[in-house]
């Protein structure tokens, strides 16, 4: 199963649009912002403790703030009206503070008036914009274009426009438990935490969603990339809801944790990177921001309070690993981690993302040169983490079918407990990184990233790592059967972790090893201008970005192979 | 409290009547309808027929069973109270019948070890700390129950049976299930504490077994307080070292369940690990300690786990070392007390 690409285009589980759980939502949108800025006001009351000082504290925290954001760092995104909206939300609080004449309840009244204020807003702000027709053209744009360019550039001659030969799906290639996913999201809600790596990946999982015939997803995107026009657009078609890291208060923050947790309870299918960001150096994500994740507990419990006790009220976790030969960040992602873990202090800050068209220009590389992608889709699980069967049965260590409502039972009634969902979710979150480390893909390019790195690591012990990434890139040189040995030492090991399920091999791993070396020099980090890895003259192995290649070398971080060094 | 309500409110379980579990189930049995499981038949009908265990007079209440599944069904909230080499064994009969409504506190003060399959810990020779199971990471592994606590403290089952009083750590990570221990054990004469490191709480019960052999050992040869008040303080030292090492926290270690429980230990006569290290300094073999006791004196098994790991690690943990040559090696105490005299410690307090 693991073995075998999934090639055939799936039938969509749910053929007519208005079934949509995303449409049903759309259609709703102005009740549905209603019912999210209630929840989140709720939340916020519930955490000032009905305490009007607090709340007013919270108000002015949060007025303060956002009058810095609009002054520091302003975006074109930014609505017009920012500044207006923020103004009177200041005179209100100016007047009120000043008010002598109010009584207490009077006063109460108007603070949570301004409180309503500032959650419809960023619930408005927040929420999706999905719109069937862009969906359509986006899909149609995303799988006939790309197609056509992998045409035109593997199949040689002027017919190559028409031809049909190569389909997306050679190039990008899913496997894992994808009929599960199908049942499950005909019968309950799904979450779905791939892994981060690139801004690609966004684009690239609502493809493989709708390959999957499954109706669109909605997911949390960062406001940065809606500045951007291309991505604006394919955001909104797939139904991204905003996510603005600026906005860091209290009430911006529990009104977009709402905003998530209503959508899964309304039944809306979604999409959380669980690392937050891209990762940026490489490895896989192994702390994950636990606050998007909590939503997901969250309203699992909502739907057992409200009695929603069979399947259609369950809610499941599909992890899924997006496997690269290249990354096209690679180079700013990890002088950021780099600068980050505090050693480098000066780097340049360069977004290959940040023009509609370096992204094309990406688009185009990628099509026309080849570099495979796969994405493994993960057994699904229930929201503390146990496997689920295709019925959607939770199912124990020992077999045994378990009912997840159990988990949020006191004294045989369901309780809400924060801080026992926080636990929870934190639980949670450590078996997703499990599951990401169980259905990642080891690549080529992976095992000779790391197997190199680790020779130079071993070959200058008494340096720490930023000293070594300083080593002048023209002093390391790695002779090539000695290389090869080692390749397949680590390989080995890996085949056994495979037979253990501990982690999956791509199949073109399955060949000699001097062939394996040999597509993984080729295909690491294949569009950098310095490459990680190349072969010289003389046929041994040379790098030109230490960086990179510690980069790459992190995908296999987690396996406890650099012990074989 | 009516029959209507008492028959609508799930018992309490406790599973094991040794001595500290026949303590735990009466004070249990002064709010809650308690049922207790035993393994073998003529313990059974003593409780049930005669109320009382080894000839202690319990609480006529408490009713006995030799069905795991039965106890399961009864009880929402069930305490484990067995020794730590039958933990396991029982855990895993009772898994079955457990679910994720379940809430477990158990008051076990010993590690399991956690091997790969078919090694033993003579062949392994060093571990680390995955070969180490504490009992709550035991009940996590073997059954599907995740909301988990602990009961340590100094905790003398003989005196918690007379009534006296005394206070007791709940630790968990979950505040409901540390709420829920204090609902149901809380009393006039019976304090208990929360706490959230429960990993620290645990290594603080188990380790201070270890320091409580020392004293027995130090009492045996006749030396007096300033011994003793050496001992402890070093004992804490060392306490504190490896159960850092281990995962819990320095906070759990000065609390109730580290020193509280140390001072008691170590300067009671009742105490099971104190006895073992008493009568070796009188010069008997440990086989015969360990063959005329009633009971399991946890840190004769502790000690050989912490060994194993201290050297995994690298660490040095001197009391422990020494304990062990004398429990296994045939070490004479003096020789290890002199050794211990001349050890370089030369900072008092290192780890505040």
């Amino acid at each position: 199963m693991a073995d075998t690409y999934i090639k055939h285009k799936y039938e969509p589980i749910l053929p007519k649009k208005d079934e949509w759980p995303v449409v049903k939502l759309s259609k709703s949108r102005k009740d549905f912002i209603r019912k999210v800025a209630d929840a989140g006001k709720r939340s916020v009351l519930e955490i000032t403790g009905e305490n009007m000082d607090l709340l007013r504290e919270e108000l002015e925290t949060t007025l303060y703030r956002e009058k810095l954001r609009m002054k520091q760092n302003p975006w074109a995104v930014d609505p017009d009206d920012e500044k207006e909206f923020w103004g009177k939300v200041k005179s209100s609080l100016v007047h009120l503070s000043a008010e002598g004449s109010l009584t207490k309840t009077q006063k109460k009244k108007k603070y949570l008036e301004i409180l309503d204020d500032i959650s419809m807003r960023y619930a408005e702000e927040i929420a999706s914009n999905f719109i069937h027709t862009h969906y359509k053209v986006t899909r149609r744009i995303v799988t006939f274009g790309f197609s056509r360019l992998l045409n035109a550039a593997r199949v040689k001659g002027f017919k190559s426009i028409f031809s049909n030969q190569f389909s997306l799906q050679d190039k990008i290639q899913i496997v894992g438990e994808t009929d599960q996913i199908r049942d499950l999201a005909s019968k309950g809600t799904i979450v779905m935490v791939p892994t981060h790596f690139s801004n690609l990946d966004s684009i690239l999982i609502g493809w493989i969603i709708s390959v999957l015939g499954l109706p669109p997803f909605i997911y949390g995107a960062g406001l940065n990339l809606f500045n951007i026009s291309i991505f604006s657009y394919f955001m909104n078609a797939l139904g991204a809801y905003k996510v603005d890291r600026r906005k860091k208060n209290l009430i911006y923050l529990e009104t977009l944790k709402t905003y998530s947790s209503e959508a899964l309870q309304f039944g809306v299918h979604s999409l959380f990177f669980p690392g937050g960001t891209r990762s940026r150096s490489g490895m896989i994500e192994k702390k994950l921001k636990l606050g998007l994740l909590s939503t997901a507990v969250e309203a699992q419990r909502a739907n057992f309070e409200r009695g929603e006790d069979d399947v259609s009220g369950k809610i499941f976790i599909v992890p899924v690993t997006i496997n690269y030969h290249f990354v096209l960040e690679a180079p700013s992602l990890i002088q950021e981690h780099l600068a980050l873990t505090g050693q480098e202090r000066y780097y340049k800050e360069s977004d290959e993302f940040s023009t509609s068209y370096k992204i094309s220009k990406f688009l185009v590389k990628f099509f026309t040169k080849g570099s495979d992608i796969s994405v493994s889709v993960g057994k699904a699980l229930d929201v503390l983490g146990n496997y689920v069967d295709n019925e959607g049965n939770s199912i124990d260590r020992n077999g045994r079918k378990i009912d997840t409502k159990d988990y949020f039972l006191y004294n045989g009634k369901v309780t809400v407990d924060a801080q026992r969902e926080e636990e929870y979710t934190y639980h949670l979150g450590k078996r997703i990184v499990e599951e990401f480390h169980k259905i990642n893909r080891v690549f080529s390019s992976h095992l000779v990233a790391f197997t190199a790195f680790q020779m130079i690591k071993r070959e200058n012990k008494k340096l720490d790592l930023y000293n070594l990434l300083r080593l002048p890139e023209e002093d390391v040189v790695l002779i090539y059967h000695e290389f090869k040995e080692e390749c397949q030492k680590v390989l080995n090991i890996i085949q056994e972790l495979e037979a253990e399920s501990k982690v999956q091999i791509a199949p073109h791993m399955k060949s000699d090893i001097d062939s394996i070396i040999d597509h993984g020099l080729a295909n690491v980090g294949m569009y950098h201008a310095k490459r990680p890895l190349v072969k010289n003259s003389m046929g041994n192995i040379e790098t030109q970005d230490l960086n990179l290649l510690y980069y790459y070398h992190n995908r296999l971080h987690g396996y406890d192979l650099e012990k074989l060094f | 409290m009516t029959s209507k309500n008492s028959s609508k409110e799930k018992s309490v379980g406790v599973v094991g009547m040794g001595s500290f579990g026949t303590a735990i189930a009466n004070i249990l049995s002064e709010k809650s309808k308690v049922i207790a499981y035993v393994r073998r038949a003529e313990v059974v009908d003593e409780i049930n027929q005669k109320h009382t265990v080894d000839g202690a007079a319990i609480n006529p209440e408490i009713f006995a069973t030799q069905d795991p599944e039965y106890l399961c069904k009864s009880c929402n909230t069930i305490f484990f109270m067995v020794p730590s080499s039958a933990f396991q064994e029982v855990i895993r009969s009772f898994s079955p019948f457990l679910y994720p409504y379940h809430l477990i506190i158990h008051g076990t003060k010993g590690l399991c070890l956690n091997l790969p399959k078919g090694k033993t810990l003579e062949e392994m020779g060093k571990i680390s700390r995955e070969n180490i199971l504490t009992m709550s990471e035991v009940i996590m592994k073997e059954t599907v129950v995740v909301r988990v606590g602990c009961l340590a403290g100094p905790n003398l089952a003989r005196e918690l049976y007379l009534g006296q009083p005394g206070a007791t750590v709940v630790a968990s990570k979950y505040n409901e299930v540390i709420l829920e221990g204090q609902r149901l054990l809380r009393t006039d004469k019976f304090q208990v504490y929360g706490n959230s490191d429960i990993v620290g709480v645990e290594l603080s019960g188990v380790l201070k077994n270890i320091i409580a052999i020392a004293a027995g050992a130090l009492a045996g040869m006749g030396l007096g307080e300033n011994a003793k008040g050496l001992l402890i303080s070093r004992g804490m030292v060392e306490l504190v070292y490896l159960g850092n090492a281990l995962g819990g926290s320095l906070k759990s270690f000065i609390g109730l369940a580290g020193i509280g429980d140390l001072v008691a230990t170590c300067n009671s006569t009742l105490s099971r690990n104190y006895t073992v290290g008493f009568r070796l300094a009188k010069g008997e073999k440990l086989d015969d300690i360990l063959d005329t006791m009633e009971e399991v004196a946890e840190g004769v098994n502790t000690i050989k786990l912490m060994k194993a790991f201290v050297e995994g690690t690298g660490k040095r943990a001197p009391i422990t070392e020494n304990l062990y040559k004398v429990l296994f090696e045939d070490l004479k105490i003096e020789e290890a007390l002199q050794y211990l005299m001349k050890y370089p410690f030369s900072v008092d307090v290192d780890f505040l």
